[in-house]
């Protein structure tokens, strides 16, 4: 297989509410020689039902990672919550034998097997490990150097430690380096490492909307420009979900909200229409104005 | 979303005294038998995990030390019962946090399995897996999205293996979960 070859593995919350992050990754993908082959029959990665089934959760997990098994190819995904889950299953069943007899029981009545024979990357893993910042770096044609953002990395990137082994959870560096390369400044703040609180969202709006909040106003108070989010759940949290933060708490913040492809892409000279910046719900002219 | 709303003046019905009946001494084999549940006793209650909370610090009531103290106690019905349970957003913040190495939001999550065997089901839960078995998507992408999906250029979305996913389903047992799911018996 080529070097840069993966199956795109995207998702249930990305078709159905973040189109945006799914336009800009191909189109920065497709820049870097990134080649993206559709992934057939997936389902449902799983996470979602984790707290009701942890059976069914690993066995969703482990049909989709048969399927890349019998295309023979590696699995990009966009989302953290996929990556993390299709990550944690594979390391589980390689490592855990009575876990994949389990598993490959359930599997047995529709004919698959795991084998563990495939990677899972999280697209800045991907932009991390494989292209790397060098090679990112040549394709940068206009550089940000007027904008100054603040990162937010999505928990399931990074954590839990032992299980996915990528950056550093408690001062992550990766999604900095990444922003950084695009000329752009990365601004530090408070509880930068906090989770946005989405997975709660189903059972309790309260709690999550003023995490979010908090972290907003901690951006907003080193004069962030936009956040940039490799998270369709935390871009939801963040840009979806902020005129509610600021009817409910009676603030103004105004604050753009990227998909770290839509900031690459801008840098490496793509339009604001080909990054579909016209789809996020708090306007990002701002940040365009600025290039 | 759902219309529920935490309510801390509840919490876990508090009580003086408990009773001897109240305590299921075999509680706690049940919940280290579920992968993530087995290092439950292994807790001692330091209290990192809850103050590292990013849920626990907006709400009055969430803390994960108390819901793990509750499961070493066999005080079951009480901590399945308990709307806190489902409050965890798995940042696994305190996983790496630990000093004990207990997976404290897997055993939260062991504690929601069997909740949800026992009858306790928040209903985003049913929806979900009634999306997924129909689907197989855990939302329902609506046609206009799939639109979208066309006027920009997008490859359409690919078909699950609807069968294969339900077989899969059944042979778990989950199927019959979801149908006598959705139960928001969790006390609010």
């Amino acid at each position: 297989m080529p070097e840069l070859e993966y199956l795109l593995f995207l998702g249930c919350a990305i078709p159905y509410r973040v189109l945006s992050y799914e336009i800009s990754a191909r189109k920065v993908a497709e820049k870097l020689g990134i080649e993206l082959v559709e992934m057939p029959d997936y389902n449902c990665c799983g996470l979602p039902l984790d707290p009701a089934s942890h059976d069914v959760m690993l066995t969703l997990a482990t049909r989709n990672l048969c399927i890349a098994e019998k295309q023979g190819l590696n699995i990009m995904t966009l989302c953290p919550g996929c990556a993390g889950t299709l990550r944690k299953v594979n390391k589980m069943l390689r490592e855990d034998r009575h876990e994949r007899e389990k598993v490959n029981g359930y599997l047995k009545d529709v004919e698959l097997e795991f084998k563990g024979t495939i990677e899972v990357k999280h697209l800045m893993q991907v932009l991390a490990e494989d292209v790397g910042l060098e090679k990112i770096k040549e394709t940068i044609k206009k550089p940000l150097t007027n904008l100054s953002v603040a990162e937010h990395n999505g928990c399931h990137v990074v954590r839990p430690q032992k299980h996915i082994g990528f950056d550093d959870p408690e001062n992550p560096k990766i999604l900095k380096s990444l922003i950084e390369v695009t000329g752009a400044k990365c601004l530090d703040y408070i509880d930068e490492t906090e989770c946005c609180g989405a997975p709660v969202v189903g059972v309790n709006d309260k709690i999550p909307l003023s995490l979010a909040r908090d972290k907003l106003s901690h951006m907003k108070a080193v004069n962030a420009q936009a956040v940039i989010t490799v998270c369709p759940f935390c871009h939801m949290m963040f840009d979806t979900n902020q005129s509610r933060i600021e009817r409910m708490f009676n603030e103004t913040y105004g604050m753009p909200v990227l998909h770290y492809p839509q900031l690459l892409g801008l840098a490496m000279g793509f339009s604001p229409e080909e990054l579909a910046l016209k789809e996020l719900r708090v306007d990002a002219s701002k940040v365009v104005s600025l290039i | 979303m759902s219309e529920r709303k935490e309510a801390p003046s509840k919490e876990f019905e508090a009580k003086a005294t408990l009773k001897i009946s109240d305590i299921d001494m075999r509680f706690k084999n049940e919940v280290k038998k579920i992968p993530g549940g087995e290092r439950l006793m292994i807790c001692f209650q330091c209290g990192t995990c809850t103050a590292d909370c990013p849920i626990a610090r907006f709400s009055e009531s969430y803390r994960p030390r108390k819901i793990l103290r509750m499961a070493q106690l066999g005080l079951k019905d009480m901590v399945l019962s308990s709307e806190q349970l489902w409050l965890c957003a798995a940042c696994y913040t305190c996983v790496d946090h630990c000093p004990q190495d207990v997976e404290i939001s897997s055993v939260i999550r062991a504690l929601r399995n069997i909740a949800v065997r026992e009858g306790y089901m928040p209903p985003v839960f049913k929806e979900l897996a009634a999306a997924i078995l129909e689907t197989g998507l855990a939302y329902r992408i609506p046609e206009l999205r799939l639109k979208r999906r066309q006027e920009a250029g997008l490859p359409q979305l690919p078909k699950a293996d609807l069968k294969s996913v339900s077989k899969l389903f059944n042979r778990i047992g989950f199927s019959k979960v979801v149908e006598k799911g959705g139960n928001s018996n969790a006390r609010a």
